[in-house]
């Protein structure tokens, strides 16, 4: 079973460095950018953007709604 | 299938057509005023979702209480007032009586809803009013910086009990949710969390519920939503919700406690 | 001519919060005004116009209720008696900061603390110079019979929604208690018209409206104040009211009352004409808030000293004196506590004041 692609987009200024969203991935695709966004709060950024599967998990938890999650659909995989 | 070209260029995935979860459009650019990780935050996201993809934008009301998300109006993009502290749940009452028709929530937290707003929300509930309660329970005062509240845990340290609740001065920490669950006015009553998705999802679940059975006159709904807070805990966002795990769902346990107007646990 | 009764106040004022098109009361029972909700609920408002009557948890409970109805754009009213009525304060502040109409019934009784059942005027200072915190005014009409009652549920829902103010109608155990003659206004049907500001959903998706009295920013906040005190300003230049009874010609002296202390004095000046060919005016505010200054000025003109006559130890005779300053003499006279003068004590009082009898 070819494995979902997937990637979020994360709401860079708006992103307060929780890191509630790291738990919630079960493939540890998010981790901290090392620069400070305009807050000065570091900001949750694909780490290992290979691993998502677009589950959605990060978004559902964050407090904010700073991430946006995409997934490609099967059939334009092929 | 041969695994995915790994150096597929992220762009290409994220097109317009890929999207499959954006915040919902019912809030205004102002971001959120909670501090970074806190439950009222991802509870309100999810109370919107629901008011966007049941399409009641238009017949919706909320009632916010004094506390943390006193200013949830600035956020929210629906019609809102915000009561007394204390007392959002009788000002939801008098709303509902001139509105049957609408959707009214009210949104609290500990303190409003269980220490001053204690007789207003055990009458609202025994009266049955046809409204949502939202109860957020992160057991302090968040707002104000940290203090006890009816449901902060024994041994719990506060800016108030500096060395810990103790049960001999403060009694033990009040399980509302239990109490007025006996009330026959309370329809369905449910405990939930955010702090993991499944959480998140189950929390939808019973939103959608409540507002549902509210348009069936089925009398009140009530869902708890046990939350962290971590600044008042002096916790990282992640700790807190480990904590909450640990130390919150003991006294505070998950899940339906009544359905159908019939107690379940 | 409409429909004449004989009634009690309090009954008056149910009745006409029916007539008026009330859409919700909510209340809380204490004596010496109960009759008010006893009497809406023996009337069946819901049948007879669809009126929403709920008997709250507390008078805290009430005023919270109407706090959220009044957000509906809609007529809601409450009343409750002085111990209630200082349970109401917080939320009364909330509703004049968010600029909610409502009308709020005061039968006021003999103070402090749980004081008497009794009859008082002594919430004066409570109801006219905000009972509740932060600057803000309630305007507050002062009916003096079973009939004035009735005429101010209309007048205060008038004003109120005009203002999109709290209007306080402060009676007292006597005229809530005692039976008179009424002629009620002809019954007008509840309102569906829709406050532009009012929350009820965002009707084809429009701007949100959101009801509150707060404002974390504290330059936004006092220019919300500024506004404030236009609309209180604007209601002193517009809404005063008042009777003048006995005024034509030259007074010797002036007397200022309201409510049930109004209809005494009037007795007063019999006794004073026939006694001692004294020629006394009286000036009755029918609002205490905007207080008739510019009536009791003029007429505080030649008069050798003006008498306060309130059941209290004194709390209107502040604003006379405010209003006509140093050069006139005003005293106060008043049976309090709970206790009523009749005409033969304030006749006294005013012989022991001003003739040294």
């Amino acid at each position: 079973m070819s494995k979902a692609k997937g990637a979020i987009v994360v709401d860079k200024e708006k992103c307060k460095g929780c890191e509630v969203c790291i738990t919630a991935c079960p493939h540890q695709v998010i981790g901290m950018t090392s620069t400070v966004n305009a807050k000065g709060y570091r900001v949750a950024s694909m780490v290992l953007p290979e691993a998502c599967t677009g589950c959605t998990n990060c978004a559902l938890v964050c407090p904010d709604g700073v991430i946006s999650v995409y997934r490609l659909k099967a059939a334009s995989v092929a | 299938m041969e695994s995915i070209d790994v150096s597929m260029d992220i762009n290409e995935i994220i097109k317009p057509e890929n999207l499959v979860y954006k915040k919902s459009s019912l809030f205004e650019e102002k971001p959120f005023s909670y501090c970074p990780g806190c439950g009222h935050g991802t509870i309100q996201r999810t109370l919107m979702e629901v008011v966007e993809e049941m399409g009641i934008t238009e017949d919706v009301v909320g009632v916010a209480p004094v506390g943390c998300s006193v200013t949830m109006y600035e956020f929210l993009d629906i019609d809102m007032l915000q009561a007394p502290h204390g007392r959002a749940a009788a000002a939801a009452t008098g709303l509902k009586r001139v509105l049957p028709d609408k959707y009214v929530f009210s949104y609290q937290g500990d303190g409003d809803f269980a220490a001053i707003g204690t007789g207003e929300s055990i009458h609202t509930c025994n009266r049955g009013e046809n409204i949502l309660v939202i109860f957020v329970n992160n057991g302090i005062y968040g707002m104000t910086g940290g203090q006890m509240a009816p449901t902060s845990l024994i041994n719990m340290k506060t800016s108030t009990t500096p060395y810990g609740r103790k049960q001999e001065q403060m009694g033990s920490p009040l399980k509302i949710t239990e109490l007025i669950a006996q009330l026959p006015g309370t329809y369905y009553v449910s405990r939930h969390a955010v702090h993991t998705p499944a959480g998140v999802r189950k929390l939808k679940k019973a939103i959608i519920k409540s507002f549902e059975l509210q348009k069936e006159n089925k009398g009140l709904c009530f869902i708890e939503v046990v939350s962290n807070c971590n600044s008042g805990w002096k916790m990282t966002p992640v700790k807190s919700n480990q904590w909450m795990e640990e130390n919150m769902f003991p006294f505070y346990p998950l899940g339906d406690i009544k359905v159908d107007g019939k107690l379940v646990k | 001519m409409g429909e004449i009764k004989l009634m009690k106040g309090n009954e008056a004022i149910a009745e006409a919060a029916i007539r008026v098109g009330c859409d919700a009361y909510f209340g809380y029972p204490i004596t010496p005004q109960s009759e008010v909700m006893e009497y809406l609920a023996a009337e069946k408002p819901e049948e007879r116009t669809g009126m929403v009557l709920l008997q709250a948890e507390s008078e805290i409970g009430a005023i919270n209720m109407i706090f959220g109805a009044a957000s509906a754009g809609k007529k809601v009213m409450t009343s409750s008696s002085s111990p209630g009525i200082s349970l109401m304060q917080e939320c009364i502040s909330y509703i004049a900061g968010a600029e909610l109409p409502c009308v709020i019934v005061n039968v006021v009784r003999g103070g402090p603390g749980l004081g008497t059942i009794q009859p008082s005027q002594a919430d004066y200072f409570q109801s006219v110079k905000g009972g509740g915190h932060g600057d803000y005014r309630l305007l507050v009409l002062a009916p003096d019979s079973v009939q004035e009652m009735s005429d101010h549920v209309k007048l205060g829902f008038d004003l109120a929604f005009k203002y999109r103010n709290p209007v306080m109608i402060q009676s007292d155990g006597v005229i809530g208690q005692m039976m008179e003659k009424v002629e009620f206004f002809d019954p007008i049907p509840r309102s569906t018209e829709i406050q532009p500001w009012a929350t009820l959903g965002r009707k084809g998706m429009r701007k949100k409206n959101v009801i509150t009295s707060l404002d974390l920013d504290p330059y936004q906040n006092e220019m919300h104040n500024h506004f404030l005190q236009e609309k209180y300003r604007k209601m002193e230049m517009d809404e005063v009211r008042f009777e003048e009874y006995n005024c034509e010609g030259k007074l010797d002296y002036l007397i200022v009352a309201y409510g049930c202390s109004a209809r005494v004095s009037k007795k007063v000046i019999e006794y004073a004409k026939n006694e001692k060919g004294l020629n006394i005016g009286l000036l009755r505010p029918i609002t205490l808030f905007p207080f008739p200054k510019l009536q009791i000025e003029k007429l505080s003109k030649n008069v050798k000293a003006i008498l306060s006559v309130e059941m209290s130890a004194g709390q209107m005779i502040e604003d006379i004196k405010l209003t006509v300053g140093k050069g006139v003499r005003v005293e106060h006279y008043g049976r309090y506590g709970g206790v009523v003068h009749n005409p033969e004590d304030v006749w006294n009082g005013f012989k022991e004041i001003f003739l040294n009898e």
